[in-house]
């Protein structure tokens, strides 16, 4: 599944060695704009290095990233303000207010009416009443919201997220799944979603591309994949590619 | 490729949003403040103090009011320029917030200059009331030398920043492991730079190595200042010249250290 024209993110052989391990080996992708892809895979697949790369924060060992039309990292700053990210591998600060972390990234991203805009997030997210609360003070589910609204401050043309749900109750998770869609249709938004969570992805994603141990083990929708490896479930399809077996092996 | 793709491209509004970050977190917590003033008012009381009594017994200190105190306020200067501009930048790795701040649009050149403004302002929350005190205890005026002293400041300054410039790029290298530089560098200075002392009473072989270092010549300039009254614009030159070299050559290791981070992914902190 390739898609020919513009691509908002195209990944082309990329490989990256950590020294002696091979986190990425020689995968190929594009995303076209609009649309939302889950990238799935057990720990240490390659998930994380895979978004890094795409957000600039790491280089290539070999192969080359694009994202809207700029070499990552090499001409990061020609688009990371049309980007945008959520990952638990970083935080807000924790002594500021909620309003003074958005204020803050806000200024960063040259938001326009940033204060309008923080409001207009606060209300999206039902983040008004904590914005003048320290960020640590949050529980983990209002953490999450106030990291959703960081990353959609500046209304990014590509958005990239790392377990968005996780740690949340389900009926938080639900709500942040609502948001995102509606987020990608009404800006045409490009994501791409790396979750454990199979719903989730069944749920949000158009495509979903599975990788094993740095390389790409399935790449289809959801409905091919199931078909192909004869399952119901995505977690079940996760199950195959993750131990090596497929439904005949395992029937 | 275009200036902006290499990062020159530099907005006062990016730094302006990074130093108000930092103002924010500063005037959150009241320990914060109260530890700039707490270990320089102890440090100037202390050697106020023995410089006193060693100026009741010896003739030649008597005449040489004030060294040790000059002393060590410049010293903190250096020490505590440095401090405040690695603090800052440790906050963020405590904060996990370097992933957000590199991924964000904000250029190398504008973090670092958000930095060194933050160092400034650390820098007088705890030297301007310390500074104070050494009137009221001593009657050591630092203000009254003038020009003199926006020349140390100049020069000290900027081998502060210099080295909390190249202390960044360890910490965004080898993440926390590297944290233990940003608190001890600067005491490799102290005895090196002769804070205390002059430079003659080094072994000829580390009075090279001395040399080398800009602040050696601001703690020599400060003690003819003080002892034979006068102002030595000579030694203020040759401090600017290093000074112009060590942060060039820290700015340059920086850049080097950053695009090792990234080619080491250890820019995502606790990433596998």
């Amino acid at each position: 599944m390739h898609e020919t024209v513009s691509p908002a993110i195209a990944v082309d052989n990329l490989v990256k060695v950590y020294k002696a391990s091979t986190a990425v080996d020689g995968i190929s992708f594009r995303l076209a704009p609009g649309t939302i892809t889950g990238l799935l895979g057990g720990n240490g697949a390659g998930k994380t290095t895979t978004i890094a790369t795409i957000m600039g924060l790491v280089t290539p060992t070999a192969g080359t990233v694009t994202v809207l039309g700029a070499n990552m990292p090499r001409e990061r700053y020609r688009v990371l303000h049309r980007m945008n990210f959520e990952s638990p591998y970083v935080d807000m600060p924790m002594r500021l207010t909620v309003r003074q972390n958005l204020s803050v990234f806000g200024q960063l991203y040259a938001v326009p009416d940033l204060k309008g805009r923080i409001a207009g997030l606060a209300a999206d997210l039902e983040l008004t009443e904590f914005l003048d609360r320290p960020a640590g003070k949050l529980s983990s589910g209002q953490k999450t919201r106030v990291s959703l609204a960081k990353a959609l401050l500046n209304r990014p043309d590509v958005l990239l997220l790392d377990e968005p749900t996780a740690s949340l109750d389900p009926d938080t998770a639900d709500w942040v799944r609502g948001h995102l869609e509606r987020y990608r249709h009404d800006n045409n938004a490009t994501i791409l979603l790396a979750s454990h969570n199979m719903n989730e992805v069944e749920r949000l994603c158009d495509r979903v591309i599975i990788m094993k141990k740095g390389r790409i083990e399935g790449d289809d929708t959801p409905e091919r994949l199931l078909a192909h490896y004869g399952r119901a479930t995505l977690e079940e399809v996760f199950l195959d590619v993750a131990r090596g077996t497929s439904a005949e092996a395992a029937s | 490729m275009s200036l902006s793709d290499t990062g020159v491209n530099f907005s006062i509004r990016r730094v302006s949003a990074m130093v108000q970050r930092y103002w924010y977190l500063l005037r959150s917590s009241w320990p914060r403040i109260l530890d700039l003033i707490y270990w320089p008012a102890v440090q100037m009381l202390m050697w106020g103090f023995l410089q006193l009594y060693i100026s009741q017994n010896a003739g030649y200190f008597a005449q040489a009011g004030g060294v040790f105190i000059g002393a060590v306020l410049l010293w903190d200067i250096l020490f505590r320029g440095q401090l405040g501009f690695s603090i800052s930048f440790l906050e963020e790795m405590y904060a996990r917030n370097l992933g957000n701040l590199m991924m964000s649009p904000l250029r190398p050149p504008e973090f670092l200059a958000a930095l060194m403004i933050m160092s400034v302002v650390r820098l007088s929350i705890g030297m301007i009331p310390v500074s104070l005190l050494a009137i009221a205890f001593f009657g050591f005026n630092l203000w009254a030398m003038g020009f003199a002293l926006a020349a140390f400041f100049v020069n000290l300054i900027l081998t502060s920043w210099a080295i909390g410039i190249f202390v960044a790029g360890l910490l965004l290298r080898n993440g926390l492991g590297a944290e233990s530089m940003a608190w001890t560098i600067m005491f490799l200075f102290l005895p090196l730079t002769c804070v205390y002392y002059p430079v003659g009473v080094l072994p000829e072989w580390l009075q090279y190595v001395a040399w080398c270092l800009p602040p050696t010549y601001v703690f020599e300039g400060m003690r003819a200042l003080l002892i034979d009254h006068v102002f030595r614009a000579d030694l203020m030159l040759e401090a600017f010249a290093f000074n112009v070299v060590l942060f060039c050559g820290a700015s340059v290791a920086f850049l080097k250290l950053l695009a090792s981070a990234r080619e080491q992914g250890s820019l995502l902190q606790g990433a596998d």
